[in-house]
């Protein structure tokens, strides 16, 4: 901003803002066709959106452009919110990055600023008073598009864990009233959290009478997680069902023994299969190998 | 305990208890507040001496919450009636009960539980 334009009045400010901003839309109306098109090659230019066929660019460019001159004329960005995010959720998924999005939109604010500066070129003080008006409202529209983009992907991730949370605990019957859960990698707090209502609902709709956890698959284990299984154990037992822990590692057993926590209390077995084996005894099952099956 | 208060038998308990054979059946039909509580397990240690009874099995399946106050009694009430010649099993524990049970830190051993009543009628021997 220049001493010229920061010395005029809010009121006048706003008189001329009425009067511009009009004139900006409907200069940017008239030269629609060609302004899209210069941003079109520009964003090629620019190797964004390379995801994307060059027609796909084209028209959501189009739509970006008409929605972009909207918020101009009528200064609300609710619209624009809505177009964003339904955008978003079409491009997240072919790999579209936050920086492409971002740069096709300042790329759209340059082009429609450059042929701004072209209109106005011979008046100097006309130009500021334009621009006073347009870059607001275009630094709106960035900020409001690149918000957007990035609370849709944040919502993708955030549904995309929830999904592998569920996904990592299964809770398995393998006979009648004996239930496995495997758990494979890393536990922490929300996890174990996760898994313990996994497991808790598993006894209930299998009526579970013993539960075979193996934590082969946990790379280790420090105070909270171990605590959080003895809790896990707790809840089960309090819901009538025991369960057997396999599948402990000689590393967990040292650091579980050297950080005291107590165990003792806990049923373990060797390995999964040991754990299925004693589980099928208390259970009353005997597995028996037919002579001639082979 | 307190053996005598004035208002004891005020209003009936939300809970029933059944003789079946050798075993006391309770079923709580709803949340019990402290007093009833100690009611409970009081009627209870009685009915066992009355009764003959050898096994208590408690259902809590209509409760939603168990605070550590009423899980104590009962852990009570099972080493009590134990002291009577009563084995007890606690019967119902849903999943939310259980985990907030936990986290409460109830860590006393909740005597012995099972899913539902069929189970623990077959723990009793019935």
């Amino acid at each position: 901003m220049t001493d010229g334009t920061s010395t005029r009045t809010d009121a006048e400010t706003e008189h001329h803002d009425e009067l511009l901003l009009p004139e900006l839309v409907a200069h940017l109306r008239d030269h629609r066709t060609q302004l899209r098109q210069q941003w079109a090659e520009r964003i090629t230019q620019a190797h964004l959106l390379s995801a994307m066929t060059n027609q796909e660019v084209f028209s959501e460019a189009t739509s970006v452009y008409d929605n972009y001159v909207e918020v101009l004329e009528t200064g609300s960005v609710k619209e624009l919110q809505h177009y964003a995010r339904d955008l978003s959720e079409r491009i997240i998924p072919r790999g579209v990055e936050t920086h492409e999005v971002v740069g096709i939109v300042l790329l759209l604010r340059d082009v429609l600023a450059r042929s701004l500066f072209e209109k106005y070129r011979d008046d100097f003080d006309l130009l500021n008073q334009v621009l006073d008006a347009y870059e607001p409202a275009a630094n709106r529209i960035a900020n409001t598009v690149a918000v957007s983009f990035v609370e849709q992907r944040e919502r993708v991730i955030r549904d995309q864990q929830d999904a592998l949370l569920e996904l990592s605990t299964p809770v398995l019957q393998v006979r009648e009233r004996l239930l496995i859960l495997p758990i494979i990698g890393v536990l922490d707090q929300a996890r174990a959290q996760q898994l313990t209502e996994q497991l808790l609902h598993g006894i209930r709709a299998h009526r579970a009478k013993l539960v075979v956890i193996d934590v082969t698959g946990v790379p280790d284990m420090d105070e909270n997680v171990a605590n959080s299984l003895v809790d896990t154990v707790t809840a089960s037992r309090l819901m009538g069902a025991d369960v057997i822990i396999t599948g402990l590692s000689s590393e967990i057993a040292q650091t579980l023994v050297t950080i005291g926590v107590d165990l003792s209390k806990m049923h373990t077995v060797g390995d999964l299969q040991g754990g299925i084996e004693e589980a099928e005894r208390q259970l009353g099952f005997r597995v028996s190998k037919v002579p001639d099956a082979d | 305990m307190p053996t005598d208060l004035p208002s004891a038998p005020s209003a009936p308990l939300p809970a029933s208890i059944l003789a079946q054979g050798p075993n006391l059946i309770v079923s709580i039909h709803a949340a019990l507040d402290d007093e009833q509580l100690l009611r409970l397990q009081r009627d209870l240690l009685e009915r066992v001496g009355r009764d003959r009874s050898r096994g208590i099995l408690i259902d809590v399946a209509a409760l939603d919450v168990l605070d550590s106050f009423a899980a104590r009694t009962l852990a009570d009430l099972a080493y009590m009636a134990q002291l009577r010649g009563a084995r007890t099993v606690v019967v119902g524990i849903g999943p939310d009960v259980a985990m907030t049970l936990v986290r409460l830190g109830v860590r006393i051993p909740l005597t012995q539980t099972a899913l539902d009543l069929e189970e623990g009628l077959e723990w009793l021997g019935a």
